[in-house]
């Protein structure tokens, strides 16, 4: 891989202290604004390794839309802080959990380290790319020829989102304007 | 020279590094707001092994997938929070232990 090591390095320890404190920070903005430098992290990830469109879409709706609808709903409900946090989880089921998924995790770390990735190369070379323009024209090409069908099957999907999450949010209001 | 270079399995380990983070986070947390961040950080973590096959395979379809799983990421937090949003206006809590409507 022609990963620049220092960068990758940086980000990805900075990407998992972040995605740590976005599990122990007790203020759930505090939390919400971890994750934002979560994302960030992995959009220079993204972009050193060649997939400049992902690591847009990544800002764009990660950082950008996704999270502003967290904080938002955050801000919204103002909840005080006894409501937040009635107190931490249980101590046992903490450390069970914290022992499950770090022995998975070794487990995971064992088997990347000890097995090669194979499978049947396909023909985006590095030299192919750069001949059709780029990484973002390449997706795009890919994405209105062979996936054009999920590509418009997501506006189904994202159109569904729209009226289930205005109905589900409304309809406590509607019903209390009912009575 | 050898010693610094990224192999293909230290990516995957760092995506499953985050990935088990945010299961540790769904599994200890009581904040229904950070169970939903917490799933957001898994599917970061997906996107990036999908991004790592990507361009180790040298196919672009997995770059395709990270495209879909954003869309279907972006659906998910807009139903989830709306989900917590009718929760908080019914229980006037956001924590997960205080939603027992089936014991009564």
């Amino acid at each position: 891989m022609d990963l620049n090591p220092y960068f990758f390095f940086a980000f990805a320890g900075l990407a998992v202290a972040f995605a740590l404190m976005v599990v122990l920070k007790k203020n759930p903005v505090a939390s919400a604004f971890s994750l934002v430098m979560v994302f960030f992290c992995f959009a220079a990830i993204y972009a050193m390794m060649n997939a400049h469109l992902v690591a847009t879409l990544q800002v764009l709706v990660y950082a950008g839309a996704i999270m502003v609808l967290f904080i938002f709903v955050i801000m919204l409900l103002a909840v005080d802080v006894e409501s937040f946090d009635l107190g931490r989880s249980h101590r046992g089921l903490r450390v069970t959990a914290g022992v499950m998924t770090s022995t998975l995790l070794a487990l995971f770390v064992w088997m990347f380290r000890n097995t090669s990735t194979f499978g049947k190369h396909g023909t985006h070379t590095l030299e192919q790319i750069q001949a059709v323009g780029g990484n973002t024209q390449a997706v795009s090409q890919l994405m209105f020829s062979d996936y054009i069908l999920p590509f418009e099957l997501t506006s189904v999907l994202l159109l569904a989102g729209i009226v289930g999450a205005v109905a589900i949010a409304k309809r406590q209001s509607a019903r209390k304007e009912a009575k | 020279m050898s010693a610094l270079v990224v192999e293909p399995w230290l990516v995957l380990s760092f995506a499953a590094v985050i990935f088990f983070i945010g299961l540790t986070g769904v599994l200890i947390r009581r904040n229904i707001l950070v169970l939903l961040m917490c799933i957001e950080l898994m599917l970061n973590a997906v996107n990036l092994t999908f991004v790592m096959f990507s361009k180790q395979l040298e196919n672009l379809g997995g770059q395709m997938a990270v495209f879909f799983i954003m869309t279907v990421a972006a659906a998910e937090a807009a139903v989830g929070l709306g989900l917590v949003i009718a929760l908080f206006r019914t229980l006037r809590t956001v924590d997960t232990d205080q939603i027992q409507l089936l014991k009564e």
